[in-house]
C-alpha cells in the first residue's frame, strides 16, 4: 500500500483544473489510484467471459481481440435492454449541477469526476457508434473514437464512483450516474475486466453463501463464539437456531457483522434484541450473506446471488425475512429482489411482527422488512424495556448510508432508534445528511485497501461533516447502519476526525437493552467499563 | 465555443442574403414547412423510441423518507409511494424544476472546512428563461390565429405593463436575453462548466439569442411591416401560402433561424423536453417492495442451490450438528 498524505497535505495537493480538454487527458495510474484485478481462477468459476491476467499498471491489459466489437455489441444490447441508460445518454444538458455533488470530485479536484465527465466518458463513444451527429461531426460533438485508452479510462473512473446516486439526486432529470458506471462496470466485465476486491467476495458468496468464505461450520463456531461474549457481559445464554426449519422468520444480515470488528458487536445486538423478544427465528448458513457484491458486477451477477433468499425461506418453510443493517443490500432487497426472483415462494406471507402486531404492508410483495423498520415499531409500541443512560457517555450522531438514503427513503426509522437508545444525539450539517448524505468513499466495493488515499479523499465530505459536530457538539461516536461503513467509516474517522468511534445502530439497541434475568451491566458490548456503571 | 458562434453567424447571413436575393420563398415558405416536418417528426420518433425500451425495474431517486410505518410521516412529493405522489412529483420536476432547486455550492476553506453555499442562481435564471421563451411562444400565436383571441391580447397586455417605448416592451423579451445572457455566461465563467461544455452545449444558446434577438431586432428596430407578415404566417397555417411583397430582411433572418432551431431540437439534448418525463429515476413510485416490478427481460434464475451446497459441505455441517436435507448415509444410498 502506497503513504497516505496528511490530511492538510491531502487536502493542498487536490490540483486546478488541467489546461488540455478532457478528451486530451489520461489518467495516472499511480499506486494507491486503482485496484487489484480479479483472480483468472476466480473469474472462471463464475463463468465471467474472457477471463485472462492483466494489470492497470501495465501498458497492455490483454483485451481480447475483438474487444471492440464486444463493446459495440454490449452497448447496443443494454441501450436496448434499459430506458435509463437511453433517456440518460441523449438528455443530458451539462448544466453542471451535479458536477460538485460527488465526494470523489470534492476529494480529489479531477475534473473527470464529476458526475457529468464520468457519464461523458462513455457518453461520448455512444455519441460516436449510435448517433448520426456524433458519425458526422466526431469530436465537435463531443464524439469519440473508442481506443484502448478510452477502456483504461473506463476502468479507472468507474472504479472511482460508489454508485451513491448522490449526483442523481440534484440533476433535473434525474440522470444517475450510477446506473451509468453499473453498466459500464458490465461492459468492462465483457472484457475480462474485474476487481479483486469484489469478485472474490462474489465466487466466495456463490460457494459458501458470504462473502467472506465462512463454510457452514465455521460460521456456527463463529456466532456460538459471540453468544459466549453475550454471556460475559449479560450473564445470558444465548443459542441462536440455524438452517432450522418451520421458524416463523429467516434473519439475514452482511457476513461481515460475524466475523469482523465492530460488526460483531451489531450482530450481538441482533441476537440479544431476538432473545428477549422471543422473536421465531431462524439463521441460515446458506443464505448467510445480506450484501450482494454482485450487484457491483452485473445485474446477473446481482440476481443469482441474491436468489438464495427466497430459495431459502422456501426451503425452511419462512413466511417472511429479516434484514439487517446493510446499504447496498438494502438497494437490492429494496429496489431489485422482487423483481430479480419474485414473486415469492407461495408459502411466504405479508410480513407481521409477531410482537406487536404492525403489518409490514410497504413490503407486502417483497415481504422482507429492515431490521430498523422493525425496532422502531418494537420501541414505538413500548415492547423494550431500554436503559439509554447506558449510553451517556457517548455523544452520537449518524451516517446515512447511501443506498438507504437514496435507493429506500430509510431516514427517519434508524433515527428513531438512535434517539431511544442514546440521551445524547445530534445530526450532522443539514447538507450532509438524509437524502443529502456523503458516501463513506469505498461503497459499491472499493473498500479495498490499495486504493485508500482515494477513499480518503473521497471520504473528505463525511469526514469533514463529522469533524464539525465533534468539534461543536462533541459528537464522539458515529453510528450506521451498514456493514461496509463498519469497516470503511473507522479509518475515515481516524483519518479526519481521530477520536469518533463507529457502532452499529443495534450494538448500541443492546447496550441499552435491559434483559429479563441479566446480570448488573458494568460492560458494553466490547467489553469496556461503562462509566457510572461500575461495580461499587 | 467560437465554432458555435461562427454556426450560428453564418446561419445569420445564409438568411440574410438568401432574402435579398430572391430566395424569399424558400425561406419564408418551404423551409418552414420542412422544418415543422422534422420537428414534429423527429420529435414523436424520438419519443416512440424511448417509450418502447423497457424499464426493467424500478429505480426512483428518493428524494425523501419512504413511506413504511403509519406514524412515520412520509415525504410524499420527494419519495412518492402512489401514482399520485409520483405525478406530483413529476408537476414539480418540470413546472418548478425542483432537482434544480436544490442546488448547492461547495467550497474548501481553511481549517479545513468543507461549506456548502445555497447556489439557486441557476435554478432561477433557468426558470425564467424557460417560462419567458413559453411566453414569447404563446404570444406568436396572434400571428397564427383569427381572430386574436383576448387570453392572448391579455397576456401581451400585462407582458407589456411596464409601458416603455413604442411599440411597447415586453418584459419577457428582456428578461429572456438577461436569463440567456446568465446561462452563456456561466459556460464562459464558471471553470467547472466551461471544462464540461461542448460545441452543442453553445449553438442552442446562440441559436436562441440569434433567434430572440432578431425578433426584436424586428420588433423594436426595424419595424417590419406586421400586417404583411401576419399575412404571410396566416397563409402558412391555413395551408395556402403567400408571399406578400415589402417583409423587411430581419423577417427572414428570424424565421430562418426559428426553422433551424425546429430541425435542430429532435437531434440534440433540447430533447430534454420530452426526456424529463420519462427518467426512472423520477418518474417511477418508491414502492418496490409493495407492489412488484415486472422486468420484460428476466432471465431465468440461475444460481447454487441448497443441495449443491449441501453436497460440499454435508460431513462438516453433520459433524457441527447443523441440520442437513440428506444424511452422509442417504446421500451415499443415493449414488
Ligand atoms: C418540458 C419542458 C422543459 C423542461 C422541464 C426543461 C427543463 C430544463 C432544465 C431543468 C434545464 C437545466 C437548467 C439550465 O441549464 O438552464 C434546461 C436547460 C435548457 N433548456 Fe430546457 N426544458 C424544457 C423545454 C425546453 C425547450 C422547449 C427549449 C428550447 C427551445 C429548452 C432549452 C433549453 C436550453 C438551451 C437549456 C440549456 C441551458 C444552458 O446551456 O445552460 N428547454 N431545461
Ligand atoms: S445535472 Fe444532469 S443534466 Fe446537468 S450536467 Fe449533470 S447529468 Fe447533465
Ligand atoms: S454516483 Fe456518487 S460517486 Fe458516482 S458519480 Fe454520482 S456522486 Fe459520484
Amino acid at each position: 500500500m502506497s503513504k497516505l498524505p496528511t490530511p492538510d497535505k491531502l487536502i493542498a495537493t487536490i490540483p486546478a483544473f488541467p489546461m488540455e480538454g478532457w478528451m486530451d487527458t489520461k489518467p495516472d495510474f499511480k499506486p494507491g489510484t486503482w485496484c487489484y484485478p480479479a483472480k483468472v481462477d476466480n473469474m472462471k468459476a463464475l463463468g465471467m467471459p474472457n477471463p485472462h491476467e492483466w494489470s492497470a499498471d501495465q501498458e497492455d491489459w490483454n483485451l481480447p481481440e475483438n474487444w471492440e466489437e464486444i463493446i459495440y455489441e454490449g452497448l447496443k444490447s443494454r441501450l436496448a435492454k434499459h430506458r435509463s441508460l437511453k433517456v440518460f445518454m441523449d438528455i443530458c444538458v451539462r448544466c453542471g449541477a451535479c458536477a460538485d455533488k460527488c465526494h470523489f470530485f470534492i476529494g480529489t479536484g479531477d475534473p473527470k469526476n464529476m458526475p457529468v465527465l464520468r457519464a461523458e466518458l462513455l457518453r461520448s463513444v455512444y455519441r460516436r457508434d449510435f448517433t448520426t451527429a456524433g458519425k458526422l461531426l466526431g469530436k465537435l460533438a463531443g464524439a469519440r473514437k473508442l481506443d484502448k485508452d478510452v477502456i483504461k479510462e473506463w476502468f479507472y473512473y468507474f472504479y472511482q464512483c460508489t454508485e451513491c446516486r448522490r449526483c442523481s439526486l440534484f440533476c433535473p432529470y434525474g440522470i444517475d450516474t450510477a446506473e451509468i458506471t453499473a453498466i459500464a462496470r458490465e461492459l468492462l466485465h465483457e472484457l475480462g475486466l474485474g476487481i479483486h476486491w469484489i469478485m472474490e467476495p462474489v465466487f466466495n458468496c456463490n460457494r459458501t453463501g458470504n462473502h467472506l468464505g465462512i463454510q457452514p461450520h465455521a460460521f456456527k463456531e463463529i456466532v456460538e463464539f459471540l453468544c459466549e461474549d453475550i454471556e460475559t457481559v449479560t450473564g445470558i445464554k444465548i443459542n441462536p437456531p440455524f438452517n432450522e426449519k418451520g421458524h416463523e422468520i429467516v434473519f439475514i444480515t452482511p457476513s461481515g457483522d460475524v466475523f469482523a470488528d465492530p460488526g460483531i458487536y451489531t450482530f450481538m445486538g441482533y441476537l440479544m434484541l431476538f432473545h428477549e423478544i422471543g422473536l421465531d427465528y431462524t439463521l441460515s448458513t446458506y443464505a448467510s450473506e445480506g450484501g450482494n457484491f454482485g450487484s457491483f458486477t452485473t445485474f446477473d451477477m446481482a440476481k443469482k446471488l441474491n436468489a438464495k433468499m427466497y430459495a431459502e425461506a422456501e426451503r425452511l418453510g419462512s413466511k417472511w425475512i429479516l434484514g439487517g443493517e446493510c446499504g447496498h443490500m438494502w438497494r437490492v432487497v429494496h429496489q431489485y429482489m422482487d423483481t430479480f426472483n419474485g414473486p415469492t415462494p407461495p408459502k411466504m406471507e405479508v410480513p407481521r411482527s409477531p410482537i406487536t402486531g404492525t403489518v409490514f404492508k410497504n413490503a407486502a410483495s417483497t415481504k422482507m422488512v429492515h431490521i430498523a423498520e422493525f425496532t422502531a415499531d418494537l420501541i414505538k409500541h413500548n415492547k423494550l424495556r431500554l436503559d439509554p443512560s447506558r449510553n451517556d457517555h457517548l455523544t452520537v450522531t449518524f451516517h446515512d448510508s447511501c443506498n438507504p438514503a437514496r435507493g429506500m427513503g430509510l431516514l427517519d426509522e434508524p433515527r428513531y432508534v438512535l434517539q431511544n437508545v442514546c440521551n445524547n444525539y445530534v445530526d450532522m450539517p443539514e447538507n450532509t445528511i438524509r437524502e443529502q448524505t456523503f458516501c463513506c468513499g469505498g461503497g459499491s466495493g472499493l473498500n479495498t485497501d490499495e486504493i485508500m488515499e482515494i477513499r480518503m479523499r473521497g471520504g473528505l465530505p463525511r469526514g469533514n461533516a463529522l469533524r464539525y459536530v465533534q468539534q461543536k457538539h462533541g459528537v464522539n461516536t458515529m453510528a450506521c447502519i451498514c456493514a461496509i461503513d463498519r469497516a470503511t467509516l473507522p479509518p475515515l474517522a481516524n483519518y479526519w476526525a481521530p477520536g469518533v468511534t463507529v457502532y452499529g445502530t443495534h450494538e448500541l439497541v443492546a447496550n441499552a437493552l435491559v434483559m429479563r434475568g441479566e446480570q448488573k451491566r458494568t460492560m458494553d458490548l466490547r467489553q469496556e467499563e461503562l462509566p457510572g456503571m461500575e461495580d461499587e | 465555443m467560437f465554432i458555435s458562434l461562427l454556426a450560428v453567424i453564418a446561419l445569420g447571413c445564409i438568411a440574410w442574403l438568401g432574402a435579398a436575393s430572391g430566395f424569399q420563398y424558400l425561406i419564408g415558405v418551404v423551409l418552414p414547412y420542412a422544418a415543422v416536418l422534422v420537428f414534429i417528426g423527429g420529435f414523436v420518433w424520438r419519443m416512440v423510441d424511448w417509450a418502447k425500451s423497457p424499464v426493467p425495474f424500478r429505480i426512483p431517486t428518493t428524494g425523501g423518507q419512504q413511506k413504511s410505518l403509519d406514524w412515520i410521516k412520509p415525504a410524499r412529493l420527494d419519495s412518492p409511494f402512489t401514482t399520485a405522489g409520483t405525478v406530483g412529483r413529476m408537476l414539480l420536476e418540470v413546472l418548478l424544476f425542483r432537482s434544480l432547486f436544490r442546488n448547492t455550492s461547495v467550497e474548501i476553506q481553511k481549517g479545513p472546512r468543507v461549506v456548502y453555499y445555497s447556489a439557486k442562481w441557476l435554478w432561477l435564471f433557468a426558470l425564467l428563461f424557460h417560462y419567458c421563451f413559453l411566453l414569447i411562444f404563446i404570444r406568436h400565436f396572434r400571428f397564427f390565429l383569427e381572430p386574436v383571441p383576448f387570453a392572448l391580447t391579455a397576456i401581451e397586455f400585462v407582458d407589456g405593463i411596464m409601458q416603455i417605448g413604442v411599440p411597447r416592451m415586453f418584459m419577457s423579451d428582456v428578461l429572456v436575453v438577461a436569463a440567456l445572457g446568465f446561462l452563456l455566461a456561466r459556460r464562459l465563467f464558471s471553470e467547472k462548466v466551461r471544462y464540461i461544455s461542448l460545441a452543442n452545449d453553445y449553438f442552442p444558446l446562440f441559436l436562441l439569442l440569434g433567434l430572440v434577438g432578431s425578433g426584436i431586432w424586428m420588433r423594436y428596430f426595424a419595424k417590419v411591416d406586421i400586417a404583411a407578415v401576419k399575412v404571410l404566417t396566416m397563409g402558412l397555417v391555413t395551408m395556402n401560402p403567400v408571399l406578400p411583397e415589402g417583409i423587411g430582411a430581419a423577417f427572414f433572418i428570424h424565421i430562418f433561424l426559428l426553422s433551424c432551431l425546429l430541425a435542430y431540437f429532435p437531434f440534440s439534448k433540447l430533447m430534454h423536453m420530452g426526456g424529463v418525463f420519462l427518467s426512472p429515476t423520477r418518474n417511477l413510485p418508491n414502492n418496490t417492495r409493495a407492489v412488484r416490478h415486472v422486468n420484460p427481460w428476466n432471465p431465468p434464475k440461475k444460481y447454487r442451490t441448497y443441495a449443491e451446497y449441501e453436497d460440499e459441505f454435508r460431513e462438516l455441517m453433520e459433524e457441527a450438528g447443523l441440520p442437513v436435507d440428506k444424511t452422509s448415509e442417504e446421500a451415499a444410498a443415493a449414488e
